[in-house]
């Protein structure tokens, strides 16, 4: 088992023909992802890497059956991709484009949720299962299969998590990237839930930065609902207040969302809180198999 | 984004929410005949990107010509020294005619990131510290989130105003939320919100951020940009493609992406130094943005030492090497540049540097960069 993607994924690809979203979706390919079609307006009836594109998802539902879509739909497009594939019944939508207006995010999360669908991101690095299914942009080879469940608000940070990792011989069941937004598809809480419901997960591994209270409220659900081992790690500590740190979300103001108060509430549940990025991996490791 | 006071105020005119009767004044050879050609008393106000103007001394009310002329002089080209700020330069004044005021409100609508709505706050306590009078008197404010059905007038009345001036209170909160929504502003403030002695309600201050995701789609509000008002190195920067913001310590870092930008913030610290910046040069810099990035990395005259960080992914090591190289090579660079690449194509990068005749630290993980930061 894992969560979210696996050998049962079939995939589109929104933004197929795109630099970015052609180079990827080759990626997810190659790592053995079922990548079943794509989606570009005014590009239906081409093909590339050899499955069919379609000027809709509605189209690329009727014809090839995905349970999930990948997008990579330039950002003033973006939130209108998400919620055609919300609405065109795609289950699961991964959304990697960055730098989507609030108020468009606001309108394509009602879609999401009213058409029962879960969304991951955007402005994420997407989700990969190791030796078995990649949905997004990860370096596909410091992956390995095995027992520890990484959840992330960043993306070169959760590579960096996972070679560590992999460098100790820890592999991974699911890896997922859940967005630098103010405005995410799916919070840390949800994944954790899926993690603690995951037989093949055995630990978790979660990182967080500065901003919002996402990992305060995943602080809580750890104290009443987990009761796997958690390490985590929150990004920028150091960083100064009302500075905006690269990601939208990231960003201490009126004294709330400091990294200090976030590691404080996860102690308080009972995570393992690594103050050095450097140790993550040897944490993990040294719960695991102490 | 943020804009000014006047250009908020501007906006509200153009959503038809009453402000007071105002000119803007930029050179300190007008400020004599714009102000006698005003009114008297008349309320002088700073006009910089920063909280707590009145506290740091950037507004004042003058009572006749000469004081106003005085003040005016006084604001125009100070130092202005706020918390939230630090120090400022003031480059333009707004005078403004006084008002009688009868009671002070608050009035904003701001983006809740908890529920993901934006957020209506209105407060029989305007004028002073929102965040004092939501912890000694909460009752005092009222909050709603705005949705569908959302109905301006039912709120006013919630909130606990009654009388013939609801109406006007109501109206405003309507263009309020029509500007929010057309322009996809963050947060819109108005503390004051004053009802006058003549019962007309008044807005004093007017405080506008926009989302910067949004600004491809108003080229109105881009144009209010004050680039004086931003850092050199980082409006730099924004002109490159570049995210960075410029801090106080003595480590230049480049690093790609956000979170790994913030933890190598964090190593640095715990090595007992603190970073010079933040600087995410992104997933797919090619070897050219590289070099633009370091050039501006390394014109920052506090420096000891430069560290690099980069996760190849979509970005390959190859590329950062060049770039790195080709930056040192055309420049005169006489701090430590200590280099850890890691993932795509590390080994042809690694090449790179070791054949390019310059010196360079390479290390291998984040605890090594721990070690040669502290002992620098």
């Amino acid at each position: 088992m894992s969560i979210f993607i696996n050998k049962d994924t079939r995939l589109i690809v929104q933004g197929i023909t795109g630099k970015e979203g052609s180079f990827h979706a080759q990626s997810c390919q190659q790592y053995g992802t079922n990548l079943v079609g794509g989606v570009t307006p005014k590009k239906g009836g081409e093909k590339i890497l050899g499955v069919g594109v379609f000027n809709t998802v509605k189209e690329a539902v009727k014809e090839t059956n995905p349970n999930t879509s990948m997008i990579f739909v330039p950002a003033r497009f973006a939130a209108n991709a998400i919620t055609e594939a919300a609405e065109a019944g795609i289950k699961l939508i991964v959304c990697i484009t960055e730098g989507i207006p609030v108020y468009d995010m606001m309108e394509a999360k009602r879609a999401v949720k009213s058409n029962g669908a879960r969304l991951i991101g955007p402005n994420c690095p997407g989700l990969i299962t190791p030796e078995e299914c990649k949905v997004g942009i990860m370096p596909s080879n410091i992956h390995k299969k095995g027992h520890v469940g990484v959840i992330s608000r960043s993306g070169t940070l959760t590579y960096e998590a996972v070679y560590q990792l992999t460098q100790l011989g820890i592999g991974q069941s699911t890896c997922i990237g859940i967005g630098g937004d103010p405005i995410i598809g799916t919070s840390f809480t949800e994944v954790l839930e899926a993690f603690q419901n995951d037989e093949q997960t055995k630990a978790i591994c979660m990182i967080g930065e500065i901003g919002g209270s996402a990992e305060e409220e995943a602080s809580e659900y750890i104290k009443t609902h987990i009761t796997k081992p958690v390490v985590s790690f929150i990004a920028g500590l150091s960083a100064p207040e009302g500075k905006r740190m690269g990601h939208a979300g990231a960003i201490i103001s009126g004294g709330k969302g400091t990294a200090s108060s976030k590691m404080q509430a996860l102690a308080n549940a009972g995570v393992t809180v690594c103050k050095n990025p450097a140790n993550l991996g040897i944490t993990v490791k040294n719960i695991i198999c102490p | 984004m943020k804009i000014h006071e006047y250009q908020a105020k501007e906006l509200f005119k153009q959503y038809g929410i009453k402000v007071p009767k105002s000119v803007l004044c930029e050179k300190k050879e007008n400020i004599e005949h714009t102000i006698k050609d005003f009114s008297v008393p008349c309320v002088i106000k700073a006009q910089v990107h920063s909280g707590a103007r009145g506290k740091a001394g950037g507004v004042k009310l003058a009572q006749d010509y000469q004081n106003a002329i005085e003040i005016a002089n006084e604001i125009l080209g100070m130092e202005l020294v706020s918390k939230q700020a630090g120090a400022k330069k003031v480059n333009k004044i707004l005078i403004e005619q006084a008002v009688d005021i009868e009671k002070e409100l608050y009035l904003s609508l701001t983006f809740d990131r908890a529920n993901e709505a934006i957020a209506l706050i209105l407060s029989t306590q305007g004028g002073m510290d929102i965040e004092e009078t939501a912890k000694t008197t909460p009752e005092k404010i009222y909050t709603e989130l705005i949705k569908d059905n959302f109905n301006p007038l039912e709120t006013v009345s919630k909130a606990g105003f009654h009388d013939n001036i609801s109406k006007q209170i109501a109206d405003i909160i309507s263009s309020l939320h029509k500007l929010a929504k057309e322009k996809d502003a963050l947060l819109v403030e108005i503390n004051p919100l004053v009802i006058t002695k003549q019962n007309e309600v008044i807005a004093l201050d007017a405080k506008i951020n926009f989302d910067d995701n949004a600004l491809f789609r108003h080229e109105d509000i881009l144009a209010l940009k004050d680039e004086a008002e931003e850092n050199p190195f980082e409006l730099q920067a924004q002109k490159e493609g570049l995210n960075y913001i410029k801090l106080d310590g003595t480590i230049g870092c480049m690093v790609n992406g956000a979170g790994l930008a913030m933890a190598t913030m964090d190593v640095i610290r715990l090595a007992g130094k603190n970073a010079a910046n933040f600087l995410d040069v992104g997933g797919g810099a090619s070897s050219e943005k590289i070099e633009k990035a370091f050039k501006l990395l390394i014109a920052d005259k506090n420096l000891e030492a430069v560290f690099i960080n980069i996760f190849g992914g979509i970005l390959r090591c190859d590329f950062l090497a060049e770039g790195v190289k080709n930056a040192i090579q055309n420049l005169n660079i006489k701090v430590p540049v200590i280099v850890r690449m890691e993932g795509t194509n590390k080994e042809n990068g690694a090449d790179i540097l070791n054949h390019s005749g310059l010196k360079f630290t390479v290390i291998k993980d984040l605890n090594e960069a721990i070690e040669v930061i502290k002992n620098i």
